[in-house]
């Protein structure tokens, strides 16, 4: 049974996919333009049976999220461009710590304060490299408001199984778009929750990965008690400066997102087959790319799109397929080249890149693609 | 781990935890104890009258009071 | 064999803990579990959180759920356990860097909330893990490696801090005075509501030395010298006061805690 249609923001699919996902805790702090997300957690978590809080800053909010999910309990952050910034230290410990979590950051215009109500895609390179050291992340880009609601979804599922970090990296126009929106019924959504240990709090060893390297993880208040630390620690979960353990760790964590990408990445991509030139975007830019191919193709420019999903890790395999034979790719990103670093690193010099790049806080327009693509033709 | 235990009827002196800071020797009310090496060492246990001031601050504890 | 309490609360496998000889800390840490083995309570549903500095390696040691965190973020990460998972006992381990320098924003709207979570502080008067650095709470004029010349700042009065910020139980007593602390911590996990217990620590290492303020016996002698009960002091002259500190009890006022508030909440709308 499907819910009735109703006209819906991004922000609020986001939290209505959380909700979906299990969500049952939020914390936040005020910021555009992700405000709604708190806004809407707070209406309608004690109505579920969650809880909400307002915490004192972007930085607490992200280790109360933390804090719940240790304690069993799926949470959920949001943010935008500042507060992502001052997240950064923690979403590094729950990365290190295998603390499933969730993220969102409906990018604006920055950096710094820069130009708080408006669009811009200049987070895609702090999503994977914003904290420090190496470490394994999840980011998601939604393009529509139904697919915020569906990727919402996903990124629960996805930082459950891996127990990782994973960001919801939206941007301003996605999060205040309405669009008309179906919901599913929650019997149809697949929810995934993370693995438990099957043995005694003898036997636990809380950081022993199975096969797949991801270790079963207890919750505080089991039982178990284990020790979780932001530090170096081995199988056992307690320090150690120990190099060959340590290195085990670090690679270990970053090698699970690896090992498992081909069942982690998603994109979508139109009209490939027969393309030329394939403009390559995500979030509110894709639409924008959507309507500039359709355009082309009316004056009989064959243009395909190439839409990564996950961002981050980015779907590759198929990009090098495309790239052997498209004669360009076009990428177009709200920032002055962000994405296209990573396109560069995957195709190497088998096709023409083209960049479209805006910053002064307004969207990028159809024609803007279509003219440079025009120019080049 | 090699355990250096003395063990009396009244304390039980852990030699391996103990640091050798002297915290339960200057707050013994009857002189029952003294550093030696860089450890703590029972001098007289007789006068022991099992307080737990000892055991009570010492901060890696390496004294504790027998049957209390 | 270590003695029973130890034996039942500590991951013996662990100890001797890293601290310096002579240091406070593991005098404050053994407190608190005779505190939790006089309440009786559920050892599986008791969390300890701390944050990052030498006091923060304390739960390491204490055989219950723990969770080491980030440098003053510990009261941040308990809110969001607390918030999950209402029926655990949260206890937070700080330092007085990390609770009050770095975390100072959690440390004052924890206190506000009146959220149940039980915070010792282990006041030490400076930064040990980093080697001597002055904190919010080295005193006027002292020394630190990066107040080599002596300190301008004014130290924190923690008690007045947590008061003035509303929490519900407040409390200071020292290492030497080890059986207040024990019973301040025993009343300020009982009380439902925001705890705060400062413990005022030695470390003869780095801020003693770097005071001249002797060995860890001298210190603790020094805490035995100088600090007066505040059911006592009532009774003293201001100049029979002066250059003596106050421990004991400050505050005992329980109210509405954060958690239960947020849970009728939920059951009102539960039946609407």
């Amino acid at each position: 049974m499907k819910s009735k249609a109703r006209l819906m923001q991004g922000n609020e699919a986001c939290v209505e996919g959380a909700i979906a996902a299990g969500m049952r805790f939020f914390a936040g702090y005020p910021i555009t333009p992700s405000t709604e997300i708190a806004e809407f957690s707070a209406e309608k978590l004690p109505l579920v049976g969650g809880r909400f809080i307002q915490m004192e800053d972007e930085i607490a909010s992200m280790a109360a999220i933390i804090g719940a999910s240790l304690a069993g309990v799926k949470s959920m952050t949001a943010t935008s461009g500042p507060g992502f910034s001052l997240k950064q230290e923690n979403i590094g410990y729950a990365a290190l710590a295998e603390v499933p979590c969730v993220i969102v950051d409906v990018q604006r215009s920055g950096p710094s304060t820069g130009l708080p109500t408006s669009p811009a895609q200049g987070d895609i390179m702090q999503a994977r490299w914003g904290t420090h050291g190496d470490h394994p992340i999840i980011a998601l880009t939604p393009s529509s408001v139904r697919e915020t609601f569906d990727l919402t979804i996903k990124a629960f599922n996805l930082s459950e199984k891996y127990r990782v970090p994973v960001i919801l990296l939206m941007d301003e126009i996605i999060g205040h778009m309405r669009e008309r929106v179906e919901l599913p019924d929650i019997s149809e959504i697949e929810i995934i929750n993370r693995k438990k240990p099957a043995v005694s709090r003898e036997e636990y060893l809380p950081y022993k990965a199975d096969d797949d390297l991801i270790p079963p993880m207890a919750c505080y208040g089991e039982g178990y008690r284990f020790h979780v630390t932001g530090l170096a620690h081995d199988e056992t979960g307690f320090p150690t400066n120990n190099p060959a353990v340590a290195d085990k760790l670090y690679r270990r964590i970053v090698d699970k997102i690896e090992f498992h990408k081909d069942e982690i990445v998603e994109w979508e991509e139109q009209n490939t087959d027969d393309a030329d030139i394939i403009i390559i975007s995500v979030g509110g830019v894709a639409r924008a790319a959507d309507t500039a191919m359709k355009q082309l193709r009316e004056k009989g420019i064959k243009v395909g799109t190439y839409r990564p999903i996950t961002v981050w890790p980015f779907p590759d395999k198929r990009l090098v397929e495309l790239a052997d034979r498209v004669k360009a790719f076009v990428v177009a990103e709200m920032n002055l080249g962000q994405m296209v670093l990573e396109v560069e690193r995957i195709i190497k010099d088998k096709a023409k890149l083209i960049k479209v790049n805006k910053v002064n806080g307004e969207a990028i327009y159809p024609e803007e693609i279509m003219e440079k693509i025009e120019e080049v033709l | 781990m090699n355990i250096n235990e003395t063990v009396t009827d009244k304390l039980v002196v852990n030699e391996n935890w103990c640091k050798g800071c002297g915290i339960c020797v200057k707050f013994c009310p009857k002189n029952v104890l003294k550093i030696e090496n860089e450890k703590v060492k029972i001098v007289d246990i007789d006068k022991c009258i099992q307080c737990g001031l000892c055991e009570l601050r010492c901060p890696d504890y390496a004294i504790y009071v027998r049957g209390k | 064999m270590p003695s029973e309490i130890v034996n039942k609360y500590f991951r013996t496998n662990k100890l001797p803990q890293i601290w310096c000889p002579g240091c406070g800390h593991g005098i404050i840490t053994r407190a608190i579990t005779v505190a939790i083995d006089k309440l009786g309570l559920d050892r599986d549903k008791i969390c300890i959180v701390s944050g990052i500095g030498c006091s923060s390696r304390a739960p390491g040691y204490m055989d219950f759920d723990t969770l080491h965190t980030t440098h003053g973020r510990a009261l941040a990460f308990a809110t969001g356990i607390k918030m999950a998972n209402p029926e655990l006992k949260v206890i937070v381990i700080t330092g007085d860097g990390d609770a009050t320098a770095i975390g100072g924003n959690h440390l004052i709207h924890a206190c506000r909330r009146n959220i149940d979570i039980t915070t010792i502080i282990y006041n030490n008067n400076i930064y040990g893990m980093t080697g001597g650095q002055y904190s919010p709470t080295t005193p006027k004029f002292d020394k630190g490696t990066t107040v080599p010349y002596g300190n301008v700042d004014k130290a924190f009065d923690i008690p007045a801090l947590a008061i003035a910020a509303g929490a519900t139980y407040v409390g200071r007593s020292t290492a030497y005075h080890t059986q207040l602390l024990i019973s301040l911590i025993e009343n300020g996990i009982k009380n439902e509501g925001f705890s705060l217990i400062e413990a005022i620590s030695v470390c003869p290492t780095y801020y003693g030395r770097k005071n001249k303020k002797g060995s860890a016996v001298e210190m603790l002698e020094w805490q035995k010298e100088h600090a007066v009960n505040i059911a006592a002091a009532s009774k003293m002259t201001p100049e029979s006061l002066d250059g003596k500190f106050l421990i004991g009890e400050f505050k005992n006022s329980p109210e509405p805690e954060y958690t239960r508030e947020y849970q009728k909440i939920i059951d009102r709308l539960k039946k609407e």
